[in-house]
């Protein structure tokens, strides 16, 4: 942290789908919920696994692991759903289990080359490394916003 | 001095006084010698023009200023109101509008300036003193140097009388009274318009010592602004008193212009001719007999004409009224909570509380809905206007006849409904009305006329567009429909005429511009009904050859709180609004039959169409078929359709709530909604089942 003074730290939350982890810039999140109970919605896309019931208010719940064509979620005590908000606008992320919060500066981060053709890549920032760890940092903006 | 706390206010008020521009335009219209009309027109140009000044937006002040002289030249009986002239306001109130509009967006006036509507007032200036000019020649028979002279002293008093501010003041007839009063002790009541320069630093203290020094002279009676807004400056460089005083004129002014950075004291006699007075008199002591507690009137303001021009309101914040609503919400979904709690021994006590919570909660909903309730008016008012803006281009005689202007509406509804009615109406006059020649053939009158309806039925509020025009040629859009490829001739030839007609709300059918000059109609008319549709509703048209159509819009009352029932689909539940349900069906299997692989009932001598929910909403249903079917029978405007559920849960009161942004596009959904468990349920979209 301390040759870091000079440069901004931005501050993830780390959450684990599969093996593999990924970064939520905590700015959007809204807050971490364990599992709620989801109401599907007929028609929806594939990913959304419903809407949830967050003190009031209707909230839709994206699966990650669909949208990555991952297998699909098994809900266990660890589950939780991290609420972003962009625009004002909620949505839940089911993932594995969240482990922690990370600070990063740009040092840290390996951005992606915007050009590269993967359709994955709308959804991945970057690549956040912590010591030996390599995190995978969520556009929280691609994952609500494109339709497939 | 920061004036943007203000301008929430400012931009408010514009919007009014435009509204009563507007409506007092379009009755001068009507009316060209109301001078009643013409004084409301100059007060409301004036009163913009302050207001624009005290905010700083030096074109509104401009436009309103040349707009001014316009009209007071018309007080004054020197131009007369003619179609040309009225055209001409009708601009400013447009360009107006636009500054207005152009507030709201962006908190600046912007740059347009609207010279062209300016020249155009000054215009109208000069041609009146044209026509001075032609009648001084006549008279004087003077030769043309003389003229000149003559018509530049002409328009140097005139511009002096323009100056002379103080003597377009009305008085109340509290004021008029002391006027008389003063004559009769012997006093003199002098009118003074005094101007500040322009670069006065500040003008309210300028405008104090003007009143100190008159007070000396004599008793200030009134001023125009009124003194409060002198002093917080609300004036523009210029502002006008009233002096009961036994000094004589020549005396105030040298008073008052020995004050630094007053630039000019303009100052008349007034006088009230007792003939006048004693008609007031008269008035009042009627008014007296019919009542002690009517108020007087202004007298100069008082006319058959002018209903009162703003509703009395409350401004409240919408944000506040969401809270509020949202209070409400809870406390109902708290109330379904209560409901579902199982007591072994229910005691008589708990029945009591519930009962109680439920008449707090409708009554507060109904509360919470009045005061988010608005009139239809504030959407009406501004279509006479149109119709006239219309009827004028199109060269259509058209005559719009308005009614249920009272109904009311959630606020959220009369924000929306305002451009779908704007494209009814616009198609009303340009499709289906015919121009004149036609309608005279047709043995019509050549007037066509628009009725737009508005009314309450039950917990639906009805619009009503009707035009007694040509009406929709059905064979004329199955011809298009075929040839654009929306329809095989085999389908457009087994459809019923009422179907052909809904083809115009499709989206393919609005695109394609150039149908809308066969048909009739239907350009955006999808948007419209998509429009309709987001806000709870639905449209239906209805048409005779020759006759006319009839667009018929149907608005759910509230958007907020509805009565539903809950119905079970396998594991899931479902909510559907109460009103769209006609009754509760139990039918035997045995009784579905088969039309065109559709599944029908006939039920009472009608044939109903089956929609199997399990199959549109995906839902695992258990295979094993049951003898007889719940069928809940919904209608949608005339046509209905039997939806299968598997069982039904009950009456309830539920709180709609969105899906949210990313959900938009779900059709069958209308939103959804907490249960008392804290379980969420969707709500069925009967409009996009059926």
């Amino acid at each position: 942290m301390e040759e870091n003074n000079n440069q901004e730290v931005i501050q993830y939350i780390v959450a684990k789908i599969g093996h593999e982890q990924y970064g939520v810039n905590i700015q959007h999140v809204h807050n971490i919920e364990r599992m709620l109970r989801i109401t599907r919605v007929p028609k929806a896309p594939y990913y959304i696994k419903g809407v949830v019931n967050l003190r009031g208010d209707i909230i839709p719940v994206m699966s990650l692991r669909l949208k990555f064509r991952l297998d699909p979620d098994e809900y266990t005590n660890d589950t939780r759903i991290i609420i972003v908000k962009i625009d004002g606008n909620p949505m839940g992320f089911i993932v594995d289990e969240v482990k922690e919060v990370i600070n990063l500066t740009e040092d840290n981060i390996e951005k992606i080359a915007k050009d590269s053709s993967d359709e994955k890549n709308i959804y991945v920032q970057g690549v956040g490394k912590i010591g030996k760890e390599l995190v995978t940092l969520l556009n929280i903006d691609g994952l609500i916003n494109t339709n497939d | 001095m920061d004036i943007s706390q203000y301008l929430e206010i400012f931009i408010e008020e514009s919007k009014e006084h435009l509204q009563s521009l507007n409506e007092s335009l379009l009755e001068l219209e009507k009316n060209t010698d109301n001078v009643e009309l013409i004084n409301e027109v100059f007060r409301v140009a004036h009163t913009l023009k302050g207001m624009a000044a005290t905010m700083g937006y030096k074109r509104m002040q401009k436009l309103t200023h040349d707009m001014e002289n316009v009209l007071s030249e018309i007080r004054n009986g020197t131009i007369k109101v003619e179609a040309d002239l009225l055209d001409v306001l009708f601009q400013c109130l447009d360009a107006l509008e636009q500054y207005v509009d152009q507030i709201v967006e962006s908190g600046s006036e912007g740059d347009k300036d609207n010279q062209n509507i300016i020249d155009k007032l000054n215009m109208i200036l000069d041609n009146d003193k044209k026509d001075d000019e032609t009648n001084n020649k006549d008279s004087n028979k003077s030769n043309k140097e003389d003229n000149v002279k003559s018509n530049s002293a002409k328009k140097e008093s005139l511009s002096d009388m323009d100056k002379r501010k103080h003597l377009n003041i009305n008085f109340t007839d509290f004021e008029r009274n002391a006027i008389i009063k003063a004559y009769e002790e012997n006093y003199k009541v002098y009118g003074t318009t005094i101007y500040i320069s322009e670069g006065c630093v500040l003008k309210s203290a300028r405008a104090f010592i003007v009143f100190r020094t008159l007070e000396k002279l004599g008793q200030v009676i009134k001023s125009y602004p009124a003194v409060q807004d002198i002093e917080d400056e609300k004036f523009d460089t210029d502002f006008s008193t009233f002096i009961i005083t036994k000094e004589e004129p020549s005396t105030i002014i040298k008073e008052l212009t020995s004050i630094a950075e007053v630039t000019e004291v303009l100052t008349d006699e007034i006088k009230i001719e007792d003939e006048e007075n004693t008609k007031i008199e008269k008035k009042e002591v009627n008014e007296k007999k019919v009542s002690k507690t009517t108020k007087k009137q202004p007298n100069n303001s008082t006319s058959k004409t002018t209903k009162p021009k703003t509703n009395r309101t409350v401004r409240v914040d919408i944000e506040r009224l969401d809270t509020l609503m949202n209070l409400v919400s809870e406390l109902i979904i708290i109330k379904n909570g209560l409901e579902t709690i199982e007591l072994k021994n229910t005691s008589h006590n708990f029945n009591e509380q519930i009962e109680y919570l439920e008449r707090i909660t409708t009554n507060l909903h109904d509360a919470v809905m009045k005061v988010r309730m608005v009139p239809i008016e504030r959407v009406f008012n501004r279509f006479p206007r149109l119709i006239r803006d219309l009827s004028r281009k199109l060269n259509k005689n058209i005559e719009l006849h308005m009614s249920g202007e009272e109904t009311e509406l959630d606020r959220t509804v009369i924000d929306e409904i305002g451009d779908p009615l704007v494209h009814l109406l616009r198609n009303a006059g340009d499709h289906g009305l015919e121009t004149p020649d036609v309608r005279v053939k047709a043995g019509k009158d050549p007037v066509g006329i628009i009725d737009l309806r508005a009314y309450q039925d039950g917990n639906n509020v009805i619009i009503e567009v009707v035009d007694d025009g040509k009406g929709i040629d059905v064979n004329n859009i199955k011809n298009k429909a075929v040839s654009k490829g929306v329809l095989s001739r085999e389908q457009a030839d087994s459809m019923n005429d009422q179907e052909i007609i809904e083809l115009l709300f499709k989206p393919s059918f609005s695109t394609a511009e150039k149908i809308s000059d066969v048909s009739g109609r239907g350009v955006g008319l999808d948007v419209v009904k998509t429009k309709i549709e987001a806000l709870g509703g639905d449209i239906e048209v209805k048409t005779e050859i020759n006759r006319g159509s009839k667009f018929i819009i149907r608005l759910p009352l509230t958007l907020a709180i509805i009565q539903a029932l809950m119905v079970n689909l396998g594991e899931e539940k479902y909510a559907i609004p109460l009103n769209t349900i006609q009754n509760i069906e139990d039918v035997l299997i045995s009784d579905i039959k088969y039309i065109q692989n559709q599944e029908v009932i006939n039920l009472r001598g009608r044939v109903i169409p089956i929609i199997r929910l399990h199959d549109k909403l995906d839902i695992p249903t258990e295979d094993k078929e049951k003898d007889s079917l719940t069928v809940v029978i919904v209608n949608k405007g005339e046509k209905q359709a039997g939806i299968v559920v598997d069982s039904l849960i009950g009456q309830q009161e539920i709180v709609i709530k969105t899906l949210g942004k990313y959900l938009t596009n779900i059709k069958l959904i209308a939103g959804a909604t907490i249960l008392g468990d804290g379980e969420v349920a969707l709500i069925l979209d009967v409009n996009s089942l059926v």
